[in-house]
């Protein structure tokens, strides 16, 4: 059976008579990875820093695990684990001091501490730097820092803005692995524009433009749109149109730019092995035949740009 | 709570040269003005014969200390006071408190805590000096208790006022400055209604409220007026953090 952890109810958010969050809502199941996608300034900062209680929603509500933000925010709060955009570290303390400062802010048992920072140093790849300060760690490794005061309490909802900016490659991976096996016992939220990363660790996404959710689904949604029924076909001497609408499943053909052309087929039918050998007996001069996937940018566009059409 | 974040205060504060640095300077300020008085009081009483010229050795060197005691701390305190939350502030560090299972209240009452121990630290210390005499003479303690307690409720005063300031804005120097501009302005009163003693604003002087302990007097009415001065101003200082959370 599936929990909800995070329950977002019409969330709306006003600056200065501006909507900056309008309507928000969505659930969260426990164990579900949530990617939060958005242009800079779409709102997702500020609906994180609702749902982690920082800012007080003008309308709507965020219950925890059925605990009401608003209402009762010690114990809501202790069931999250938040990294702001700019990760919160005092830097005059060394990674220990400070992991054990947060450790202790967030109730965790006393008996219990050191285990929790060793686990939290350890989950984070920051054991070789406990007594480092923190004011010396470059940028990546206190983004790690970041991290680990937001777990360090197992907590059931991890809220992460930008986990895996200033990190580099080998960093981010570490990341993502570590978000991945997060989301197996804890939900977590993550925001992000790289939307590679998205695609890669979440189970759902939430698109926001504008203040607005212009999409809320499971990731197989957005892959479909990826993945939609169309080849790309390269051919050195392409025959007239209708003699490759003659191939069973051929939809449509468009020519591309590039010289290339993208057929459309129909759902369920794979026409490429017609197409392969209609351009061997033809001497077409096949030399490229691939799945056309729409990048997941360009979906991203579509949706945003939808809505600035409408 | 209230103690963990009191603690973490500490720890911040010992982590940098700052919290030593004061401690050395401020120390090294009453011991001068120790030996100062301990050399004057021979001086003076060789000079007085009768009787009634002559003062405790405990009133003289204590006078001498606590009066300069309390003048030191008005610089001492916003220097501390002003990096509390202004600097959480500017480093984004406050979102850490904020997302922490932890009321507005314990967050500014552990800051607050935090401080005051510090300050408390630097009065024992003081105090401990001052009570080294007893080695050689006879010392007043019941003088010495009054002086370190109305000390100690004027520094609580200066460090709920500095939290407050301190909470207004980003930048620690200014909140530095208006705290000890504040803090002035709140001792002379008394001085700029000099002539109408019956004055309310006079009233208000916090020099007004310390004098009758630095004469070895425990009244009610100072312990209620530093009392409602320090939870007005952290009351204030709570709501000035919960407005950041109503209008971000």
């Amino acid at each position: 059976m599936n929990t909800v952890t995070v329950e977002a109810t019409q969330l709306t958010r006003v600056y200065g008579g501006r909507e900056v969050v309008r309507d928000v809502s969505f659930n969260l199941n426990k164990g579900e990875v949530l990617g939060f996608l958005g242009p800079n300034g779409a709102g997702k900062s500020t609906t994180m820093r609702m749902l982690t209680g920082n800012l007080a929603p003008t309308s709507g509500s965020v219950k925890i695990c059925g605990i009401d933000m608003i209402e009762n925010p010690k114990a809501a709060k202790a069931l999250i684990g938040y990294l702001p955009e700019q990760p919160p570290l005092y830097r005059e303390l060394t990674v220990d001091e400070f992991l054990t400062v947060a450790a202790r802010l967030h109730k965790v048992k006393a008996s219990h501490i050191k285990k929790a920072v060793q686990v939290a140093k350890e989950r984070c790849g920051l054991t070789d730097m406990s007594k480092r300060l923190i004011e010396n760690l470059s940028k990546g490794y206190q983004q790690r820092v970041g991290i680990a005061q937001a777990i360090i309490h197992n907590p059931m909802v991890v809220i992460l803005d930008e986990p895996t900016v200033g990190l580099d490659p080998i960093q981010i991976r570490d990341i993502r692995a570590l978000i991945k096996e997060l989301g197996g016992e804890h939900s977590v939220i993550l925001s992000t524009h790289i939307l590679p990363e998205v695609e890669m660790i979440c189970d759902h996404v939430q698109i926001i433009h504008k203040g607005d959710l212009v999409f809320n689904g499971s990731i197989d949604v957005l892959r479909q749109q990826r993945h939609g029924n169309k080849l790309l076909l390269g051919l050195s001497n392409p025959p007239a149109n209708e003699e490759l609408l003659k191939i069973p499943g051929v939809v449509s053909i468009d020519p591309l730019p590039n010289g290339l052309l993208r057929v459309r087929h129909a759902e369920g039918q794979m026409p490429a092995e017609a197409l392969v050998q209609a351009a061997v007996s033809n001497g077409w001069g096949l030399h490229q035949i691939n799945p056309d996937q729409t990048t997941l940018e360009e979906v991203f566009v579509q949706l945003t740009f939808q809505e600035l059409a409408a | 709570m209230i103690i963990n974040i009191a603690r973490k205060e500490l720890k911040s504060l010992f982590a940098s040269p700052m919290g030593w640095v004061i401690l050395a300077l401020l120390q090294f300020v009453f011991g001068t003005f120790f030996l100062l008085g301990i050399d004057q009081y021979f001086q003076t009483m060789s000079g007085a014969i009768r009787p009634e010229q002559r003062v405790g050795v405990t009133e003289f060197v204590g006078h001498n200390v606590f009066s300069i005691a309390s003048f030191v701390m008005l610089f001492a305190v916003p220097l501390l006071s002003m990096r509390l939350i202004s600097e959480e502030r500017r480093q984004q560090t406050l979102t850490f408190l904020f997302s922490a299972p932890l009321s507005l209240t314990e967050i500014v009452l552990g800051k607050f805590v935090g401080l005051v121990s510090f300050l408390t630290i630097v009065i024992l210390l003081m105090a401990s000096m001052v009570s080294s005499l007893n080695l050689w003479a006879e010392l007043d303690f019941g003088y010495i208790f009054a002086n370190v307690l109305g000390l100690w409720f004027l520094v609580a005063s200066f460090s709920a006022l500095g939290i407050y300031v301190s909470s207004l804005t980003h930048q620690p120097v200014v909140a530095g400055i208006i705290t000890f501009v504040a803090l002035f302005a709140l001792l002379l009163l008394d001085h700029f209604f000099a002539g109408d003693p019956s004055s309310t604003m006079a009233y208000l002087s916090l020099m007004r409220h310390f004098e009758p302990f630095s004469r070895g007097l425990l009244d009610t009415r100072d312990f209620a007026y530093f009392l409602l001065f320090i939870i007005t101003f952290l009351t204030l200082t709570v709501r000035r953090l919960d407005a950041d959370r109503l209008r971000g």
